[in-house]
């Protein structure tokens, strides 16, 4: 590979807009004519709904419609579809039940849809909007998974008897069951993964647009994967033909997995532009949001660790209730499944696993991937219980991992849980951190901190995880109803400038200046002559976009496979125009030459040729220089890597502050250093707040009781550090950049280090565990009552 | 309906206003500035930061008809020309955004900070920053842009 692209820190080129105010984010999108959507949502956790008497507000100045649930069914709308079916241990089909756009006959939790008023302000609207009337009988709620698979709950579906959606597992529990009976010792620990709010700084918007002239539709939307949108859209809900349907996501302000999803906004946008024959637009307020965006996590958890007299893990045994909220958003079932199970190995040789995990249906809003997606969960579950288990053999808590590590020469290593890793360096990948973290030297930290009053702890989390989704003939054998592959274009213009369209999507991952950096090194090309377009169905063949650390491995595999493509019809047009066999044809920093000669073409003569074909082998090779590639990765690909933390915690508060944290990832090659750091920076302070701050709380009958930042801990500045990141690297065998993806790295190995500290800081209290997020409050009442909140 | 009359980005703009518009909605509605970014409902996020006479203001919390005759100044305005402010050139330099969306309101804070306090330390960026939030950078390399911009060295 050439210097200079591969590995530099290369400035963004996004960043020239986002700087001076000249981005393009969904609510800046005005188009002429418009109208703005104003939801009404449900007041109520689980209630029937009666009449719905849209007079008043139709008589309010500015309104030009008011549309429900029944006006979408009558004109044949259909329901937001599911995209991954997960089996029950029975083999039956999970309970699937309906989600139409606008609730239909019951709400099922506080905030669902139920009408849509359209005026010409959006003041109008949002004032209209009091003045629907909507009948509600209100029925009892449950808000509890284990509440709600309980005889005697409220039931929210007909279709789904004791709101249970599947209940699953993986592995051999009777072999499992075995290890256990024969374990020298057994760690044991019940957890909750908390429920988060993924609050990406934009609020979810949607504009749709309907032409009158051409039958068109245009859906501009904050989303992650705009062709998926318009796939699931237009085929399930709409019924309108690719064709018809445009969907663009311009700039968005992040994502972390909450804007992957076909939301009823979008369908209701994109319907109503239709029948009011306007453009309209919605933007979520912020507290709307907390009650529409899916939420993330939301697991309760029973583990057993199965060891031998060494430490040694024999088996792992999982029991799992995962919370699916009131509706399946789109890739719900799969997260407490084929990506939380599947990853029950981490990073060690325990040979016998078996996991089995509910998913049940509640009166809150639907819970989905948030970044990392069953990585996070499985991760925090693991190194909670190997953390136990050196209390329970007396090993010191790294002494018991490097006993368990899969070696270096281990590869390629099946786990019992269906993964295949290809390639990693776990104990190396563990001293680095070790090192960079100062481990033997915390000692005269912690006194330092006791000297000035503080308690101190240390804690380690060792990780890997699945992503750079995904082999689709895999997925799809597990139940994906979608494929995985990614799509990239490379478009090489008469006179030599570049576009590359990509279906991955940027919504601050830097995309557009990563992949110029990787098509600059492949076709020796300056950046500067390289556009990278995503985001525009009407403008890219065909993509899956971004989320499971994928773009670079699967959308960036895909580019290069076009590159290929435009280097091979390069060479037979280099050796037309060089008067050379196609063998002789080398090409080398941007020129295809004759072997062995100075004789070159560079590759903006072979464009000029391919598209004014006049000296050209026209019998044998068309015009034009653009290839499309579709590349389906052969396995996930398996980043993995250690972090420690150490946190000061004020007894007389019960405040716990981050002192240090250190990161060692091995993200596979990396391609620039700036972004890959960025990306973990983000993700490990998203997994701080997960682990101190972050917490959806909502009260037995169902009401959302953090409705809004007020009532939601964000990380903030000025609570947190600066981090130590660094990269131990190996390569990824099965794509040709060698990458892993790091996008979601940082929220996955984090929360069980900063827990794993705060446990160690409180041992003088006897506290074994404590629950996520370790608020203030909560540690506070560990301290003074240790025997109240000890364990579960 | 009031009218307001005031001073945006160094020229003189008026517009007709329901007495409830906020001074953001007027940026992004009436006056095309839609740079200025509206990220929450309680006055907690900073997306939409602004100078008002000089001191950053969130222009979600205060009414446009509270700003009759004032001098506003939004990201639009910072740069001068084609020359990035020093603040803008800082986030570039040391990748402070990443989706962007935060990052406006981020850098009119950053400006004000740095006129109030020329040479804070880390802690006291930290603390200035407590009411913009960003949930892509993890603040690290927010905190370094403004430490490089201010002149100091980065740590």
């Amino acid at each position: 590979m050439a210097d200079g692209f591969i590995g530099a820190s290369v400035k963004r080129r996004e960043d020239a807009k986002f700087l001076t105010g000249r981005g393009n984010y969904t609510d800046d999108i005005n188009r002429p004519g418009q109208l703005h959507a104003y939801i009404v949502r449900s007041p109520h956790p689980h209630a029937t709904i009666g009449k719905i008497d849209a007079a008043k507000a139709l008589a309010q100045p500015g309104v030009v419609a008011v549309f429900t649930g029944a006006d979408m069914a009558a004109d044949g709308v259909g329901g937001l579809p599911c995209g991954w079916q997960i089996h029950s241990k029975d083999g039956s089909p999970m309970n699937e039940p309906p989600h139409p756009p606008l609730a239909t006959g019951k709400v099922r939790h506080v905030g669902d849809p139920v009408a849509v008023v359209i005026a010409e302000t959006l003041s109008q609207a949002k004032d209209a909007a009091e003045q629907v009337a909507v009948t509600y009988k209100e029925l009892p709620a449950v808000s509890e998974p284990a509440k709600a698979v309980a005889a005697g709950a409220p039931q929210l579906f007909d279709e789904a008897k004791g709101n249970l959606c599947y209940d699953w597992h993986l592995g051999d529990k009777a072999a499992v069951d075995a290890a256990f009976a024969k374990a020298a010792k057994v760690a044991k620990i019940d957890l909750v993964n908390n429920r988060l709010i993924p609050n990406a700084m934009e609020p979810r918007a949607a504009l749709g647009e309907f032409n009158r002239a051409t039958g068109e539709y245009t859906l501009y939307t904050t989303s992650q994967n705009p062709h998926v949108i318009r796939l699931l859209m237009g085929a399930y809900v709409l019924h309108l033909p690719e064709a018809k349907l445009r969907v663009i996501a311009p700039d968005v302000g992040g994502g972390f997995g909450s804007k992957i999803y076909h939301y009823a906004e979008e369908a209701i946008v994109t319907w109503t532009s239709a029948k009011v024959n306007r453009p309209v637009k919605w933007t979520a307020e912020r507290s709307e949001s907390f009650m529409s965006d899916a939420h993330g996590r939301d697991h309760v958890t029973h583990g057993e660790l199965a060891l031998d007299k060494d430490g040694k893990f024999l088996a792992l045994r999982v029991s799992t209730i995962a919370n699916m909220g009131a509706y399946l958003s789109t890739f719900a079932p799969a997260v407490p499944t084929y990506l939380y199970a599947t990853l029950l190995a981490g990073v060690y040789t325990t040979p016998l696993i078996y996991c089995e995990v509910k998913a049940v249906f509640t009166n809150t809003v639907p819970v989905d991937a948030y970044r990392g997606a069953g990585r996070p969960e499985a991760t925090y579950l693991l190194e909670r219980l190997v953390d136990i288990a050196a209390k329970e053999t007396g090993l010191d808590r790294a002494e018991i991992r490097k006993r368990n590590f899969i070696p270096k020469t281990a590869f390629p290593y099946q786990t019992p849980v269906a993964l295949q890793y290809d390639n990693g360096d776990y104990p190396g990948c563990f001293e680095s951190a070790l090192k960079a973290a100062d481990y033997s030297g915390y000692a005269a930290r912690k006194a330092t901190s006791e000297k000035a009053g503080k308690l101190r702890g240390i804690g380690i989390s060792t990780y890997i995880e699945a992503c750079g989704i995904a082999p689709s003939a895999v997925v799809g054998s597990l139940g994906a109803r979608a494929a995985l592959y990614e799509v990239g274009t490379v478009r090489v213009h008469p006179t030599g400038s570049i576009s590359v369209l990509t279906g991955a999507h940027s919504h601050g991952q830097g995309h557009e200046t990563t992949f110029a950096q990787v098509v600059a090194d492949a076709l020796g090309v300056p950046m500067e002559s390289i556009e990278v377009v995503h985001g525009d169905t009407g403008m890219i063949p065909f993509g899956l976009g971004t989320y499971g650390s994928r773009s670079l491995a699967v959308g960036g595999s895909a580019i290069l496979k076009a590159v290929d493509k435009i280097v091979a019809k390069s060479k037979k047009i280099a050796a037309h125009l060089l008067e050379a066999a196609e063998a002789d044809i080398e090409f080398k920093d941007g020129k295809f030459s004759v072997a062995g000669t100075d004789r070159a073409k560079t590759l903006g003569e072979i464009a000029l040729a391919a598209y004014v074909p006049h000296n050209y082998p026209i019998d044998t090779v068309e015009p034009g220089l653009d290839e499309t590639a579709f590349y389906d990765p052969k396995n996930f690909t398996f980043p993995s890597g250690a972090h420690i933390c150490e946190v000061e915690i004020d007894p007389q508060t019960g405040t716990v502050s981050v002192e240090k944290f250190t990161a060692v990832d091995d993200v596979g090659r990396v391609i620039n250093p700036m972004i890959v750091e960025g990306q973990v920076h983000g993700g490990v302070v998203q997994g701080i707040g997960q682990a101190l701050y972050e917490g959806c709380v909502y009260d037995a009958a169902g009401q959302l009781v953090t409705g809004s930042l007020m009532d939601y801990c964000m990380p903030r500045a000025d609570n947190l550090p600066k981090f130590a990141v660094t990269q131990h690297t190996t390569l990824c065998t099965h794509n040709q950049l060698g990458v892993k993806g790091c996008g979601e790295v940082g929220a996955i190995g984090s929360p069980p280090a900063v827990i794993n500290a705060v446990i160690d800081a409180l041992a003088p209290y006897g506290v074994t565990h404590l629950d996520m997020p370790a608020t203030p409050e909560r540690v506070w009442r560990a301290i003074h009552s240790p025997r109240a909140s000890r364990a579960a | 309906m009031p009218s307001v009359a005031l001073t945006v980005n160094g020229r003189k703009v008026s517009a007709e206003v329901e007495p409830r518009t906020l001074l953001v909605q007027l940026l992004r509605e009436k006056l095309g500035l839609t740079g200025t970014h509206v990220g929450c409902d309680t006055s907690q996020c900073g997306a939409c930061v602004v100078h008002v006479d000089g001191t950053s203001i969130k222009s979600c919390t205060i009414l446009a008809v509270q700003c009759e005759g004032a001098d506003v100044l939004t990201i639009e305005g910072l740069a001068n020309g084609d020359k990035l402010h020093p603040m803008q050139e800082a986030f570039r330099e040391h990748h402070g955004l990443q989706c962007g969306f935060c990052t406006p309101g981020m850098v009119m804070s950053a400006v004000d900070l740095l006129k109030n306090n020329p040479k804070p330390s880390e802690r006291e960026i930290r603390e200035w920053l407590e009411g913009n939030i960003c949930r892509c950078t993890g603040y690290h390399n927010i905190v370094k842009a403004i430490q490089a911009a201010s002149g100091q060295p980065v740590s």
